[in-house]
């Protein structure tokens, strides 16, 4: 099944890369025992090198002017800044225990993270690199998402399974709200009407409205073939118009397409091993997946729905991020 | 930044739902295990058991205070002649509806009987006696402990992976060891390993700690094992620790030992660190500076799924509590890679096994390519079709 899949997007890729528009963005992903990031060209899909950083990267973000790559670094125990023009450290963010995610707030001041040890939120000010502020949330916050217009931030907590919304305005949490088991990722969606939260045990995508703060929507996954405990969502994406969800099953092994309207689930992409995190180009063309087990990136057509070509990176691929200039 | 996180929390804190608060009381009953163990490392600490109840406790408690739920827990450490039933009164008296035990398999049917009468529901996170889960299930029982045939299958479905399907069975001679040895027999006959030889390794006392080192330990060991038939693994069920651990690296011939010594399937071990696992292990090392061994993550477990069901369930009512538990939907979080689930038939917590050799978890089990219609999960253990279990 594999093979075959390999073989059909090998040929897939041949044909699709020669009409392919040439738009140089660079994709980075985290590889989670490699220690290292590998930099991708998002044009010839070929990885252009592999930097060492510390130990454990697994969250990484760009900063709006995708000049700085954040890289948390679980087992360094701080948030590693890498320049992108150079792909060498330019310094540290002050993170706290085992960072694990990150965003980076839309106007591109602040850094939010998840300390899971500590059950708080942190956010951190890009420019001083100091701690402005720490929210104490739920039992390994995990998951963290900002709305479009940077009102609202949301922290997800795995052992207490719920989503946290904090009013950046007044700075207090304004619900609660109890999802199923072990929420992992939150994302808005990019008209920020709705906030979407993955449950990796749950097995689950709650649909939140963040203006009445309650699940309108729980969304389910059944891939014919597959036990229900190994669909494991974890990371979420949207393109820019909305239309599309795209989320990560984890072991499943399958990148789930969801209408972005009726929340029905389109298509399931079959993937390499345990997809954990998703970034889409600037122009919604491709997605790129990132597979932990089978150590690849599967690149993704985004109008075929098709999966392009399989990426080798580094050991146990984790994060990606895509510049948008 | 100490000073402004705590100015803030202050902020937070509060905006819990608008319902009364609620307050649950939970009992724990754990007998005193004991020190004797082969390893000291093994040496039951005194807050065995009761720590996983208490760490989850603190789990419940931060959920609780977005939801106004506030989890207490209540120890009874008893002395091996001390009544149970006496104990759990003393708790059910108090209010308790939630007891925790860890206890062997005659006290807890007892303490299962008198919780009965006040509609309590007791949690078996210590006994793994199959009859629990099979002739004398009871429907107040929930059972967060894997049974012993759980235990022999998870490890039984490696041995099958790695072709080491030829078992030399070495049995002590406690029933405990007995009713394990009998585990691995049925093991055997389900998935095609042969057992060559049971042998029975006699307890004859003495103590396990010594000055005089090992010299007597590694002349025994390899004569114990001498003259079996061709094997490929030696399979230990010494449950009372009288054997088991001297025999890897001592057998006669050059063979692995698994089951109580060596590779072991348990429910957790202090190495795991899987499916984001260390982050309860560092949680725990931070609460009670030592290791979570398997009969805390067993409270542990239980205490969060009575702390989920309740946060869920927005009541403690023992009856929509547990029907909540049992419902399909109800899945539990237990960093083992899948959602742990009731079988609803004999209250047994489906979860994976993990074999470890105390370092590292070697692998887990359901092992890939034993199937089932349900979950693969239910090739561990008796399975619904062959139980005993009548709940009333």
């Amino acid at each position: 099944m594999q093979a075959r899949l390999t073989l059909r997007a090998f040929a897939l890729a041949a044909v699709s890369l020669y009409a392919w528009p040439s738009l140089a963005n660079t994709a980075f992903v985290s590889n989670e025992k490699g220690n290292s990031i590998s930099v991708i060209d998002t044009a010839t899909l070929e990885v252009r090198k592999t930097v060492k950083v510390g130990q454990r990267p697994r969250g990484i973000a760009l900063s709006k002017d995708d000049s700085e790559l954040f890289v948390c670094l679980g087992d360094d125990d701080t948030i590693q800044i890498i320049d992108t023009k150079t792909m060498t450290v330019a310094g540290e963010l002050p993170s706290g225990p085992d960072p694990e995610q990150l965003r980076v707030s839309p106007d591109g001041t602040l850094v939010f993270i998840a300390n899971e040890n500590d059950a708080l939120l942190t956010a951190i000010d890009v420019k001083t690199r100091q701690v402005i502020t720490q929210f104490p949330v739920g039992v390994e916050p995990e998951g963290v998402a900002v709305s479009p217009d940077g009102a609202m931030v949301v922290a997800t907590s795995e052992t207490t399974s719920m989503a946290h919304l904090i009013d950046w305005g007044t700075k207090t949490i304004v619900a609660n709200i109890l999802v199923p088991p072990r929420p992992r990722f939150a994302e808005f969606t990019p008209d920020g009407s709705e906030l979407w939260v993955s449950s990796e045990v749950g097995g689950k995508i709650s649909v939140i409205d963040p203006v009445k703060k309650a699940i309108t929507r729980t969304i389910g996954f059944d891939v014919p073939g597959l036990r229900k405990e190994e669909i494991q969502p974890v990371g979420i994406r949207f393109t820019s118009d909305g239309k599309l969800g795209f989320v990560a099953l984890g072991p499943a092994n399958r990148v789930a397409v969801i209408d972005g309207k009726t929340k029905a689930v389109l298509k399931y992409l079959l993937v390499g091993q345990r997809v954990w995190h998703l970034a889409l180009t600037p122009d919604d063309k491709l997605l790129f997946a990132t597979n932990g087990v089978s150590n690849d990136v599967s690149v993704i057509d985004v109008a075929a729905l098709k999966v392009l070509k399989s990426i080798a990176v580094g050991s146990y691929p984790w994060g990606v991020a895509i510049t948008r200039q | 930044m100490i000073l402004l996180a705590f100015a803030v929390m202050t902020l937070a804190l509060p905006l819990a739902a608008s319902a009364d608060p609620l307050e649950v009381k939970v009992g724990v009953l754990r007998i005193e295990h004991s020190r004797e163990t082969i390893s000291i490392v093994d040496i039951p600490p005194a807050d065995d058991f009761i720590a996983g109840a208490k760490m989850a406790m603190a789990d419940n408690n931060t959920t609780g205070k977005f939801l106004d739920q506030s989890f207490t827990v209540e120890d009874i450490k008893l002395a091996p002649d001390d009544d149970p039933i006496a104990a759990a009164r003393t708790l059910l008296d108090k209010g308790v509806r939630y007891l925790i035990a860890d206890l062997p398999a005659d006290a807890l049917l007892k303490v299962a009987d008198a919780a009965k009468d006040e509609g309590a529901l007791v949690f078996n996170a210590g006994a793994p006696d199959d009859s629990l889960r099979e002739q004398d299930c009871r429907a107040n029982v929930i059972h967060t402990a894997p049974s012993r045939s759980m235990l022999a299958d998870g490890l039984a479905q490696y041995l099958i992976w790695k072709q080491w399907k030829k078992w030399f069975l070495v049995v002590g001679s406690h029933p405990e060891d007995v009713a394990l040895g009998e585990a691995y027999e049925r093991s055997a006959k389900k998935f095609g390993a042969k057992i060559v030889e049971k042998r029975v390794f006699e307890d004859t006392g003495g103590g396990r700690r010594s000055d005089s080192g090992v010299v007597q330990t590694q002349r025994q060991m390899p004569v114990f094992t001498q003259n079996a038939p061709a094997y490929d693994v030696l399979v230990a069920a010494d449950e009372n620790e009288v054997f088991a651990g001297y025999l890897p690296y001592r057998t006669w011939d050059p063979r692995p030992v698994v089951g109580s010594g060596g590779l072991r399937p348990t429910s957790w071990d202090p190495s795991h660190e899987m499916w984001g696992a260390v982050q309860l292990q560092n949680r725990f090392q931070r609460m009670f500076h030592r290791s979570m061994n398997a009969r805390d993550n067993q409270a542990w477990v239980a205490m969060r799924m009575i702390g989920d069901a309740v946060n869920r369930a927005k009541t403690a009512d023992v009856k929509a509590v547990r029907a909540l538990m049992l419902s399909p939907d109800f899945q539990v979080a237990g960093f083992k890679g899948v959602a742990l689930t009731l079988r609803p038939w004999n209250l047994q917590l489906r979860q994976p096994i993990l074999l470890t050799d105390g370092r590292g978890t070697v692998s887990v089990s359901p092992q890939e390519g034993f199937l089932h219609q349900v979950s693969e999960l239910d090739t561990l253990g008796f399975d619904q079709p062959e139980t005993k279990c009548k709940l009333d």
